[in-house]
């Protein structure tokens, strides 16, 4: 899409600019808030303001081609008698079969499995196809409990309790009606076409130490053999994480803003949650502080497109980062083999996020038969493996420079911040000081 | 780590006493394919997760108080509360059927998908909340918010309801015998039809109720918040 150019006399305000003009026009017209998905679009703090400190004479680095850097990650070995062994520590994120088509779910764990990491239910339950092909599935137990059943609970290899996702920490979900297909409606219980609200607390539980007997019963109905995760969006960090772990958390879950979602107020997803950078060092701390650092394993998601993502995350002390939006982009989601289709719905290939309208033409964030079957789910695994291995191959090219034969050994050490936003963020110093703020 | 479980569990006539054994060593012995079709468990003390995940014909009597999560996702088995039961008694119940003698707590068969769960006391707030398939019925009273977001199931209350009952409900079917403190969100009172009196009549027998259909009044959902539409705003 093209803007005019306004000419140069007329001045835009700052305040009031176009798109917030837009904005006051479409809820005057329409009478609602804007839904949709992805994740939070604003600027933020970000992975991108933090550089790596390579080896030189302090320290020594390892040979690219030939030394080894591992990748793998156990997670859940704290009290859990199957815990996950995954060959690399980047996972896909729970996204619910319902948001996302079958052909999308099977071929989330197809490309998982070729690389040996885990996917993750959604808000409807398991399906076949994802069970079948995911070689470590996560079982999302969430507050609406679609689709929960204990013979689905069984056959996960780890079950992950949401209180909350990044993109809208404190909020419910809602699959609108035009993605509730009979067979949507049948997982969940409901009729055709309604919308779906998800509840934003658990129907049966309300606090942490109401958490910790949920943790209990979970665990007396799988025999103790699942890794229990807790998944909380970034806000008061600290607090939750120090709650999780205490309710007995096998691995917390730690979503920033950045992450992404199928249908959220455009409101929530901006302003509600701190960035994922922010979060990290929280988590770490209340974790350390607990004595619990990685015997407790932390997964931290929202916004990890790259390798360096991943490194800088493990960096700040994650164990393991979860994707999700950049999954989907893997898998051809904003491709532009379909810029004719997106134009049509009034989008652009790359700006496409109306994944609550069910009408992707890419065959991901929908539930019409026939544009699902523009995915094909054995080249969407495929792609997706690929990209999990760029993923792996970049972190490991930063930890080899950094002297580290482990992804998990980097350190804080290694890191400089490029701004004082994210030098206080994330607690390294800025560049070229050993300044950070609020510490020093 | 998991608990450490005697492989030697004491039972006696089938009887298993939780002063001496542990719930872990309890629920295995359920759960083991060697579980005993009749088992009394004595001494529970408001024990949490007792009993819950059943999937087998089994009998199960817990002679006292439970905890949280009694019977929860229970499948086939049917377990009997003498005494009172905490929050969220055969929360997600697939199938059989638990009957608390006492009261039960908050969220008494949340999220259940099928089964009979019967309360002769009182429920407190969100019975049956997000039922999905489940029938409840209570001798009692019920709390604020039961049966909220009831998508399936039957609710049937012998005594009142309290406010904002069957807030959001989807398809839930409610009968309530007493007062209703206030309808939440979308739920309305409806006609009872022969076909209401039918299915009523069969539950409360189920249930061992003794009361007529006909003293009682069914709620459903107006369906007009299925869909959101602007001019519903104030609604939610």
């Amino acid at each position: 899409m093209t803007t005019p150019t306004p000419p140069t006399q007329l001045r835009e305000s700052a305040t009031f600019d176009r798109g917030v003009i837009a904005e006051i026009q479409r809820a005057a017209e329409t009478g609602i808030y804007d839904i949709r998905g992805w994740g939070a679009k604003r600027a933020l703090p970000h992975f991108d303001d933090l550089l790596f400190l390579g080896a030189s004479v302090s320290r020594y680095p390892l040979e690219g081609y030939r030394e080894k850097c591992d990748t793998d990650v156990v997670l859940g070995d704290t009290h859990a008698k199957f815990p996950l062994h995954l060959d690399i520590p980047i996972t896909i994120a729970g996204m619910s079969f319902g948001a996302l088509s079958g052909q999308a779910k099977e071929a989330l764990g197809r490309g998982a499995s070729e690389v040996g990491t885990s996917t993750t239910t959604g808000d409807g339950g398991m399906t076949p196809e994802e069970r079948g092909q995911s070689k470590n599935l996560v079982y999302q137990y969430l507050p609406s409990r679609y689709g929960m059943n204990p013979v689905d609970l069984r056959k996960a290899d780890a079950i992950e309790i949401v209180l909350g996702q990044g993109a809208k920490p404190g909020g419910g979900g809602m699959l609108l009606g035009q993605k509730i297909t009979d067979r949507v409606a049948g997982m969940r219980t409901l009729p055709m076409g309604v919308d779906q609200r998800s509840a934003c607390r658990h129907p049966d539980w309300t606090g942490p130490d109401d958490l910790a007997i949920k943790i209990l019963e979970l665990r007396e109905i799988t025999n103790w053999e699942k890794p229990i995760y807790v998944k909380v969006g970034a806000t008061r960090t600290y607090y939750d994480v120090k709650l999780a772990v205490k309710a007995g958390a096998d691995v917390v879950v730690v979503d920033g803003m950045q992450g992404g979602t199928a249908a959220t107020q455009e409101v929530f997803i901006e302003h509600v949650g701190i960035p994922t950078l922010a979060a990290i060092p929280q988590a770490v701390q209340a974790l350390q502080e607990m004595g619990v650092h990685r015997s407790v394993q932390l997964i931290v998601s929202g916004g990890i497109r790259s390798g360096a993502d991943v490194a800088k995350a493990m960096a700040l002390g994650a164990d393991a980062v979860a994707i999700g939006t950049a999954a989907l982009i893997a898998l051809g989601d904003n491709s532009p083999r379909f810029a004719e289709q997106y134009g049509e719905l009034g989008s652009a290939a790359g700006f496409y996020d109306d994944f609550q309208a069910g009408r992707d033409p890419a065959g991901i964030t929908t539930q019409d038969p026939e544009l699902a079957k523009n995915l094909d789910p054995v080249q969407g695994g495929r792609r997706l493996a690929n990209y999990l291995r760029v993923l792996t191959m970049e972190a490991q090219t930063l930890a080899r420079a950094c002297g580290k034969s482990h992804l998990r050994n980097l350190e804080p050490e290694d890191l400089v911040a490029l701004t004082v936003e994210a030098s206080a963020m994330a607690r390294v110093p800025l560049a070229g000081t050993n300044w950070i703020p609020g510490r020093y | 780590m998991a608990p450490t479980v005697s492989t030697a569990t004491p039972t006696a006539n089938g009887v298993i006493d939780l002063r001496t054994s542990s719930t872990r060593e309890v629920n295995e012995l359920l759960s083991s394919p060697g579980a005993p079709t009749r088992l009394t468990i004595t001494h529970p003390e408001g024990a949490h997760a007792l009993a819950c995940g059943l999937d087998a014909d089994l009998d199960v009597t817990v002679d006292g108080h439970v905890g949280y999560y009694c019977a929860g996702m229970n499948q086939k088995a049917t377990v009997t509360v003498t005494g009172n039961a905490g929050v969220g008694v055969a929360e997600n119940m697939m199938s059989g059927r638990v009957h608390v003698k006492g009261d039960a707590s908050q969220s008494a068969g949340a999220t259940a998908h099928g089964g009979l769960l019967v309360v002769d006391g009182n429920a407190a707030a969100r019975c049956g909340i997000s039922m999905k398939g489940v029938d409840v019925v209570v001798g009692g009273n019920v709390g604020h918010m039961s049966a909220f977001m009831g998508q399936a199931g039957r609710l049937v209350v012998c005594g009142d309801a309290g406010e904002a009952l069957g807030d959001s409900i989807y398809e839930a079917r409610l009968y309530v015998r007493g007062t209703v403190a206030s309808l939440g969100a979308d739920c309305v009172e409806k006609e009872m039809r022969d076909e209401h009196l039918a299915e009523l009549a069969q539950l409360l027998d189920a249930a061992g109720m003794r009361y007529q259909p006909d003293e009682f009044t069914r709620y459903g959902s107006a369906r007009q918040l299925y869909n959101f539409h602007v001019d519903n705003a104030s609604a939610y």
